[in-house]
């Protein structure tokens, strides 16, 4: 073969190779879901509403953080520079800082608030993660992919809510009784709530709605205008930590 | 060429021999941190980044520096700075390395470094970070590296350097700039969100760099025949003075927006980084001993008298580094972290194994600059000769 | 050449230090070993058939995170047709349940280092315990 021959098929495969992707992205990618019908009508987006006022009920409770990191195994490192945390409490005033004042009420002031991650519309995380390790499926969860994971921490420092964690040493021998049917994460990567997707792909609900007895947690479909997540919405006064920054956190909270 | 880094004096091969074993250190502490993990370090749930990244930022300007002898020389024509140009290119390759060594030490897992090319994420400044770091790296080693070949050789330098001398000069101002993007976009940072610190970076970088510039070529002069020329130095003082100056009003710009404009949630971090928080005060004095420093190699750098004796302007140049070392370095990192998301106050401290591990860092870098020095002075002396 | 003696002597030399493990596996009989992989007596065939799992675990488990992790399909369709959930604890272990006398016995041999179980489970004590060792063949 010559150099023309040589360049006249390297040049007809690389054509080939660019039409065959420009007609699948047209055919099977992006052209077709945006045809009406042709995936199950709309894509359910997950959300959840915390009572706070419920929430408050049975104080000390941590039966919604108590089943989280036993399901999750998530290590116990009982020190606040190595932590590991899915979902806690804070103080109202600490969560909330910017609707609390001098004035308001000292019941709420206190209160403890459960906070966890927003599973944002528009996460911060994952815009600035350099490897796609974590990223927002179809339904909205923010998932973290461990096998992937670089443990740069820039998530940590984008996520304004607090949210992720990282391993800064083996969790395996901080977790009182491993969970077998979930992995534990190792040394050096970024972990956070995953909205129960282990358990959502079995039809079960978040382990912290369930575990909760005073059904201070609703989750639900924010695409479904039936569903109970939206009626509470509808009838009550919510509100969502840090709005002005344009995150679009999917965990709201009623007063 | 490089085999000009074989021979060299006693001293030249005890300093040789003291960044190896400071590096060796470094390397053995930097193997427990990977069996370990980075909790050996002092960086914590709520402060996840601290030393290594504070390094990494301040090294990037030194990098990005080299720009200020190359602009005088390939677009002005000023020839007292061609005696430096090269000693500008290298410095900047050296501090290249040691900025890519400090993210990567600041890794959980570093074994999947590559992920980050596996997987290229265009939405990531980290992404964009490596990107323009490598190509800066290979620009000024090969500028550099083949301009002094040619000096070597008696030959005139080949055309294709140039070009890349020239690509090199928007490049430097890119690697700062999106290593300041890093920062400057995350809305979950106040101390950060701010469109100045860009050009606040630039600045430091532009006072920061030359004055170890200086410092190299003072002492250069003083344990080599080559003198890079008094010319030179001044000429690279000037624009110390100069950045010095333009760094000191944006930090004070900064202040102003913060206090006056009084948003919570935006001061906080000043006051912490200023005068502490809720007894929380370990940054304070490191804080105010940088501001000090500043003003006083303002003064000094601003007399002409002082700036052109050469004593002086080392002392000046000492705490120009020192000052920007601290305010760009954890005093960048820390306060944007402090207070916390959930507005927690939990304070940073570097461990020890985690300042030998940066010190190892810079003995690697140090190594690198003088293996790459030795070779410049060494033809230079020839040349002269 | 110049110095042809020295150069020669020196190439072999080298080569000798250089290939020692190999020296050493060579005349020990190390290299007649095979590890022989206990398999579980609880089901006939594998997710597929033993030849494509030996050659190709790596890239199926690795698939199987892609889907599993990333597109969240948590269920794999074999070529003949069956089913599978995606879960390296639950199917695989579920048979494999002796990570040493499986897993590690041919990655040992190999030298090839699995990250798998940094975060994956095992049970401790496989659910059958008999051992039988690796047999020299």
């Amino acid at each position: 073969m010559n150099r023309r021959e040589f360049l006249k098929v390297a040049g007809l495969s690389l054509a080939g190779l660019t039409g065959w992707q420009t007609f699948n992205l047209l055919s099977g990618g992006a052209f077709a879901k945006s045809l009406p019908g042709v995936q199950n009508s709309v894509q359910k987006q997950w959300g959840m509403v915390v009572n706070m006022e419920a929430c408050s009920r049975k104080a000390g409770c941590n039966d919604c953080i108590d089943a989280c990191h036993r399901i999750h195994n998530v290590p116990d490192l009982n020190s606040p520079k190595d932590e590991v945390k899915w979902i806690w409490t804070a103080s109202y005033d600490k969560v909330f800082a910017e609707q609390d004042h001098a004035f308001s009420n000292k019941g709420l002031k206190n209160r403890q608030i459960i906070v966890l991650c927003n599973h944002c519309e528009n996460p911060p995380c994952v815009k600035v993660c350099p490897t796609k390790a974590t990223w927002k499926r179809e339904d909205g969860i923010v998932m973290m992919d461990y096998h992937r994971c670089i443990g740069c921490r820039y998530c940590m420092a984008a996520c304004p809510y607090g949210a992720r964690s990282f391993n800064w040493k083996n969790p395996r021998p901080f977790i009182k009784e491993i969970n077998q049917d979930f992995p534990t994460r190792t040394t050096g990567v970024v972990e956070k709530c995953n909205f129960c997707e282990e358990r959502l792909a079995k039809n079960l609900l978040p382990a912290c709605v369930e575990a909760c007895e005073e059904k201070a947690l609703t989750f639900g479909d924010l695409n479904a205008a039936d569903s109970e997540l939206r009626r509470i919405l509808n009838t009550k006064f919510s509100i969502q930590r840090k709005p002005h920054l344009g995150t679009q956190p999917k965990v709201y909270y009623t007063v | 060429m490089i085999e000009k880094a074989l021979i060299g004096t006693r001293r030249y091969w005890k300093w040789i021999m003291l960044l190896l074993v400071v590096g060796i250190i470094g390397f053995i502490f930097y193997l427990q941190q990977l069996r370990e993990g980075l909790g050996i370090t002092g960086m914590s749930r709520d402060v996840s980044w601290g030393l290594y990244i504070a390094n990494f930022t301040f090294l990037v300007g030194v990098a990005a520096s080299a720009v200020i002898v190359i602009i005088p020389y390939y677009l002005h024509n000023h020839k007292e700075f061609g005696r430096i140009t090269i000693l500008g290119e290298f410095l900047a390759v050296s501090a290249v390395i040691m900025s890519i060594l400090f993210i990567f030490v600041d890794l959980g897992q570093p074994a999947r470094v590559f992920n980050i090319i596996l997987y290229p994420s265009p939405t990531s400044l980290l992404f964009w970070d490596m990107v323009v770091l490598t190509i800066y790296l290979m620009l000024n080693l090969l500028a550099g590296w083949y301009t002094l070949d040619a000096e070597h050789k008696k030959e005139p330098v080949p055309s294709w350097v140039k070009p890349l001398i020239i690509l090199s000069i928007p490049w430097a101002i890119s690697i700062h700039t999106v290593t300041a993007f890093i920062y400057s976009g995350l809305g979950a940072r106040p101390f950060w969100l701010t469109a100045l610190l860009a050009p606040r970076f630039l600045a430091s970088a532009f006072a920061s760099g030359p004055a170890l510039l200086i410092l190299l070529c003072l002492t250069i002069k003083k344990v080599t025949r080559f003198d890079p020329g008094k010319d030179a130095i001044q000429k690279v003082s000037q624009i110390v003075t100069y950045a010095m100056c333009i760094n000191v009003f944006f930090l004070l710009v900064e202040l102003f927006t913060a206090f006056y404009g009084g948003i919570p949630e935006h001061r906080a971090p000043f006051l912490y980084l200023l005068f502490g928080l809720e007894k929380s005060i370990t940054l304070v004095p490191w804080m105010w001993v940088s501001i000090v420093l500043s003003c006083i190699s303002l003064i000094f750098l601003i007399i002409p008298e002082i700036r052109r004796k050469e004593n002086l302007l080392t002392t000046a140049c000492i705490m120009v580094f020192i000052s920007i070392w601290l305010e760009k370095g954890l005093g960048l990192v820390i306060p944007g972290f402090v207070p916390s998301p959930l507005n927690q106050i939990f304070e940073y401290r570097p461990t020890l194994p985690e300042v030998l591990i940066t010190l190892g860092i810079y003995a690697v870098g140090f190594l690198v600059l003088t293996i790459l020095f030795k070779v410049t002075t060494t033809v230079k002396e020839e040349a002269s000769n | 050449m110049y110095n042809a003696g020295k150069v020669i002597t020196g190439i072999i030399i080298f080569l000798i230090i250089v290939l020692s493990p190999f020296w050493y596996n060579g005349l020990t009989g190390k290299t007649a070993y095979v590890p022989l992989l206990k398999v579980p007596d609880t089901a006939k065939q594998c997710v597929e058939s033993t030849q494509y799992m030996k050659e190709n675990h790596m890239e199926l488990l690795n698939s199987w995170k892609e889907t599993a992790v990333r597109q969240g399909k948590k269920t794999y369709t074999a070529k003949d047709g069956k089913t599978y959930g995606i879960n390296l604890t639950g199917t695989c272990i579920k048979c494999h349940a002796n990570k040493e006398e499986f897993c590690d016995k041919c990655h040992n041999y190999a030298g090839v280092k699995s990250y798998c179980w940094d975060c994956h489970n095992y049970p401790k004590t496989g659910a059958w315990e008999q051992k039988t060792a690796g047999s020299r063949k």
